[in-house]
């Protein structure tokens, strides 16, 4: 057990680096000079090639590859003399526009992403499983057919279609909600959750459909296996038969599939956070793709890779500890 | 001694709708079965065998069962599910065909025994544990404290049908209904679990219901056997009278097609000709007549009106068979 | 002893000059699950077995789940590439021929599955399925058309069928045709992987006449790969025993279920339940010990020693080899019965 976390964790560690080389190559091939994006308008050729000096520009490009891991486990220090700059560990580097380190810039912007991603999931997972397991144990009925049919509509509505509307009829028409904004929890619980409740709704209607549509195709399924027969034949109430004999097996893959959604998530929801302007990861992802501000693309890109990468281990571990017969021996 | 027997089904029929119509499973069957005795029925897919074991269980779903199942005097059919369920395990239990599907793979034996336990005699989950325990070590499953904590899956195929006895056995049960128990195992090994049952049956007084399309099983274990075809019973007799002198064309034609390890060399298998009959569109009247050979020397009319119900032909043995004075 | 030692054993025998198919040392191990750094140690599903099957006669092979009958039956025909020994047809030495060498041949050996329906593609009409085989062959579409109706016809199914699609027939019906499809381009040897296992009591008699006609009609001999003893009794000629992926006793059919040498398949034909209640009552019985274990993790020496009742030390540490006895039958055991 201990052999196979060390292994899934050096294989993670690999994984990490390789979108990091990826995604350095990349901007290395893009015609844009970061320096001169650094230094501003108005920036003369001399003062353009010390930015270059001192953001380690100059250096052939592994070297400047190698500092950059370096950094982010040991710090490092940017730029020479007396424009030498202490960059403390984890370093991503400073955000060519705003001249913040890169970290400090995630880390503000990751409880917004947060507590989205997690409100969001709470509530698809609650609308969808719970609307999947009624719609399989009430099968060919009414309220089947009713739940089903509501989940293809959803799942064809566009994101930014629901937000306009929830937006023009809660906040502008209604007037029942504020225009969201975000709150910390720490700071006001109840503007917290007023303030996120319409990027949820818009965030969760979607996956809920697809939850639904999943979790019912997988209860039905499960409820059919010869093993929910035994429980019945072992004479136990049909609550018991149903919660733990059909429904843990059933919501197996459902879990598996809410730890990739969540890992991708949290690593920011792109058009949720900039159809309601919150400062979320992806929001700062969007905005640092428009300015080409490679030091925060880069970050957040290692930054989303490692919510996704770590999101699958645990997956992983849920499931071994879930299913007794995809434990490694 | 109670004056009921065991059990006591009398016109159990079973039907399905299905997309393309009510599927008639089970067209009003009779049966008994004592304690400590052993009622073998004997049947194609599709001659309705497992569904009627479903449905004195109340196990069957989204079908409508008619008729009479008394299990020591208590009717099974129409009775509401909560009352049904303080009798399922513990007074009448199943074994099913594949332990290893019909054991769930998230649970140690041991849970899954004792949890059944549980159910129905209470007590603390240690009790009921030590309990599984006990049963996994009367079937013959050696370490049996260790084995308790394992899953299905690390089981052999042999161990897993014992741990599914075992699962029957943990609340003592007047009857176990086995369900081709012997089927997806090696031969040296079925051997082993009908040994298994067999002893079982004579510690413990239980009356079983063995179901099986195969004939040497029902040999070996049966004391009276009943033959199905397409969802009715053709003939029903001591299993000795049945195999030495079978009254129905088509256990005569089963038997006959049937080859043996005990054959004369040379002797041709007689096969009965066509397939077993759609549950869809059944034949009419007697569901055999098509393959029948009598029915075709004869081409009785008796064969194709209604269904021909059983009658005594014997003592104790009695046959489907309208033809009976002429195959006889 | 080794296994070196037991090949060299078998290799001594001759090989029959009227052999259709003589099978040597024939070996299967599958590879193991790869972990990170290592493989897991590969799986001998079959290993060092050797008979031979002379024209127009059915050889049956038994034994139970795991013992390597189907590997067996995969390798003769090619479907799987044995990893030792060889499989001759006619003489010539088929597997290590290039697949277009062995393109001529391939029409003299065939295949027949259990799944009828699992090997007949759903979307082609009986027509379409028992041609395609005449076609590979070049065949002219007028030949192709009546060998077809001739075909069908021979294995008892009706010219109207030869519209329908797979999905039509009954599972006796859907074995016809996939004999019909194995027979269609004449071949000399058709290797039978438990084609009536998953077919109902009444219809696998009807199955089993119909392979004995074509036999005697055809003259096309059989391997009739099955668990059911009592099945292989009735078709076979000659019978071998096989268990954990070896041959443990082979001969005459007749020696073999009356006179049984190997205590394995003294046990496995006392395990099979007759269908005569006063006969069962009877019976003197065998009962074995335990599951057949796993060819992943075979016991040592005689690999049956931990099931067997008259296993002594010796066959924990020697593995036997398949001599002949004082019975007309080779048996692969220390101590046979005599």
């Amino acid at each position: 057990m201990i052999g196979y976390l060390l292994r899934r964790l050096a294989a993670m560690a690999a994984t990490l680096l390789i979108v990091c080389a990826l995604t350095f190559a990349v901007f290395y091939l893009l015609p844009s000079d970061p320096a001169a994006q650094f230094c501003g308008k108005d920036c003369s050729t001399e003062r353009i090639e010390l930015v270059r000096q001192q953001l380690g520009l100059a250096d052939p490009l592994i070297v400047q590859f190698w500092h950059y891991v370096r950094g982010i486990f040991a710090g490092q220090t940017l730029g020479t003399g007396q424009y030498a700059v202490q960059c403390g560990f984890p370093c991503f580097g400073y955000s060519f526009q705003s001249a913040q380190p890169v970290w400090a810039l995630m880390m503000d912007r990751l409880p917004t992403s947060i507590s989205l991603a997690l409100g969001a999931a709470t509530l698809w997972l609650l609308l969808g499983v719970g609307a999947g397991v009624i719609s399989a144990l009430r099968r060919g009925t009414w309220i089947d057919r009713t739940l089903m049919i509501g989940t293809i509509g959803i799942a064809a509505l566009p994101v930014y279609f629901t937000a306009m509307i929830l937006l023009y009829l809660v906040v502008t028409v209604a007037g029942i909600l504020p225009y969201p904004r975000y709150i910390a929890f720490g700071e006001n619980p109840v503007g917290w959750i007023t303030n996120l409740i319409l990027p949820w709704i818009t965030l969760a209607l979607l996956n809920a459909a697809i939850y639904a549509r999943m979790t019912r195709n997988s209860v039905i399924e499960t409820m059919a296996e010869p093993y929910v027969r035994t429980a019945r034949a072992k004479g136990l109430p049909e609550r018991r038969v149903v919660g733990k004999h059909g429904l843990r097996p059933a919501l197996t893959p459902v879990a598996t599939m809410l730890g990739m959604d969540l890992g991708g998530l949290l690593a920011g929801a792109l058009i949720t956070e900039s159809l309601f302007s919150l400062p979320g990861i992806g929001k700062l992802f969007a905005d640092s793709l428009n300015k080409s501000d490679q030091p925060v693309i880069m970050g957040v890109t290692l930054l989303a890779s490692f919510f996704i990468v770590t999101s699958n281990l645990v997956v992983d571990l849920v499931y071994a500890w879930i299913d007794p017969r995809a434990r490694l021996s | 001694m109670t004056p009921h027997p065991l059990l006591e089904v009398r016109d159990l029929a079973v039907e399905f709708p299905t997309a393309e119509g009510t599927v008639r499973a089970v067209k009003g069957i009779d049966f008994t079965v004592e304690r400590g005795r052993t009622l073998g029925i004997v049947g194609e897919s599709g001659s309705g065998k497992s569904v009627t074991s479903l449905a004195v269980m109340g196990l069957h779903r989204g079908a409508t069962v008619t008729g009479s199942a008394k299990l020591d005097g208590t009717e099974l059919i129409g009775t509401p599910d909560d009352r049904l369920r303080a009798l399922r395990g513990r007074k009448m239990a199943m074994v099913f065909q594949d332990a290893l599907t019909a054991l769930h793979p998230y649970f140690t034996v041991g849970d899954q025994i004792a949890e059944a336990y549980r159910q129905h005699f209470g007590g603390t989950r240690k009790a009921a544990l030590a309990r599984a325990v006990d049963v996994l070590g009367d079937v013959g499953i050696p370490e049996p404290a260790r084995r308790a904590r394992e899953h299905p899956h690390q089981f052999s195929g042999g161990m897993r049908q014992r741990a599914m006895i075992a699962l029957a056995l943990s609340c003592d049960p007047d009857l176990i209904i086995a369900d081709e128990p012997t089927t997806a195992l090696d031969v040296t090994v079925q051997a082993q679990v009908l040994e298994l049952l067999m002893r079982l049956q004579q510690e413990r007084g239980l009356g079983i219901v063995m179901i099986t399309h195969d004939l040497g099983v029902i040999a070996r274990v049966a004391d009276e056997v009943l033959v199905m075809y397409g969802g009715s019973a053709v003939e029903q007799a001591p299993a000795e009278k049945l195999f030495t002198a079978p009254r129905h064309p088509y256990t005569r034609g089963l038997l006959d097609s049937l080859p043996r390890l005990d054959d004369e060399d040379g002797a041709e298998l007689r096969a009965i000709p066509g397939s077993p009959p759609s549950l869809l569109a059944p034949p009419a009247g007697c569901a055999f007549h098509p393959r029948c050979p009598a029915y075709a020397a004869t081409s009785d009319g008796r064969c194709t009106g209604d269904r021909p119900p059983l009658r005594t032909v014997a003592d104790g043995h009695r046959s489907a068979c309208v033809l009976d004075e002429v195959t006889a | 002893m080794t296994t070196e030692t037991l090949h060299a054993a078998d290799r001594a025998q001759p090989a029959l000059s009227d052999a259709l198919l003589s099978v040597r040392d024939l070996g299967m191990t599958f590879p193991g699950a790869r972990g990170v750094l290592r493989r897991m140690p590969g799986v001998r599903a079959v290993d060092g077995v050797s008979f031979d099957v002379r024209p127009g006669e059915t050889l049956g092979l038994v034994g139970e789940s795991g013992c390597g009958k189907s590997t067996t039956g995969r390798m003769l025909v090619r479907l799987l590439d044995p990893t030792a020994g060889t499989v001759a047809f006619r003489g010539q030495d088929i597997t290590r021929t290039s697949q277009g060498r062995l393109r001529p041949l391939r029409s003299k050996f065939q295949m027949i599955f259990q799944d009828p329906f699992a090997s007949l593609n759903p979307r082609q009409t009986v027509q379409q399925i028992i041609a395609a085989p005449l076609r590979a062959q070049g065949a002219s579409s007028g030949e192709i058309a009546r060998e077809v109706r001739d075909l069908v016809q021979l294995v008892g199914l009706a010219p109207e069928h030869l519209e329908r699609y797979p999905h039509q027939f009954s599972g006796g019906q859907a074995q016809r045709i996939g004999i019909a499809r194995a027979l269609a381009t004449r071949p000399e040897l058709v290797v039978a992987d438990e084609p009536v296992s998953a077919l109902d009591v009444s219809i696998q008699a009807q199955i089993v006449g119909l392979m004995e006609r074509l036999q005697r009609e055809l003259g096309v001999a059989y391997v009739f790969i099955a668990h059911d003893l009592a099945v292989v009794k009735h078709i076979s000629h000659r019978v071998a025993v096989m268990y954990l992926g070896r041959i443990v006793e082979i001969g005459d059919k007749d020696d073999v279920y009356q006179r049984p040498a190997h205590p394995y398949t003294k046990a496995l034909l006392s395990a099979v339940p007759l269908p005569d209640p006063a006969a069962e009552r009877a019976r003197e019985r065998i009962v074995l010990l335990g599951d057949p274990p796993s060819p992943a993790n075979p016991p040592s020496g005689c690999t049956f020693h931990p099931r067997c009742p008259k296993a002594q030390a010796r066959c924990r540490e020697e593995a036997p080899l398949l001599t002949l006895t004082t019975r007309a039958q080779q048996v692969a055991c220390h101590y046979p019965e005599t």
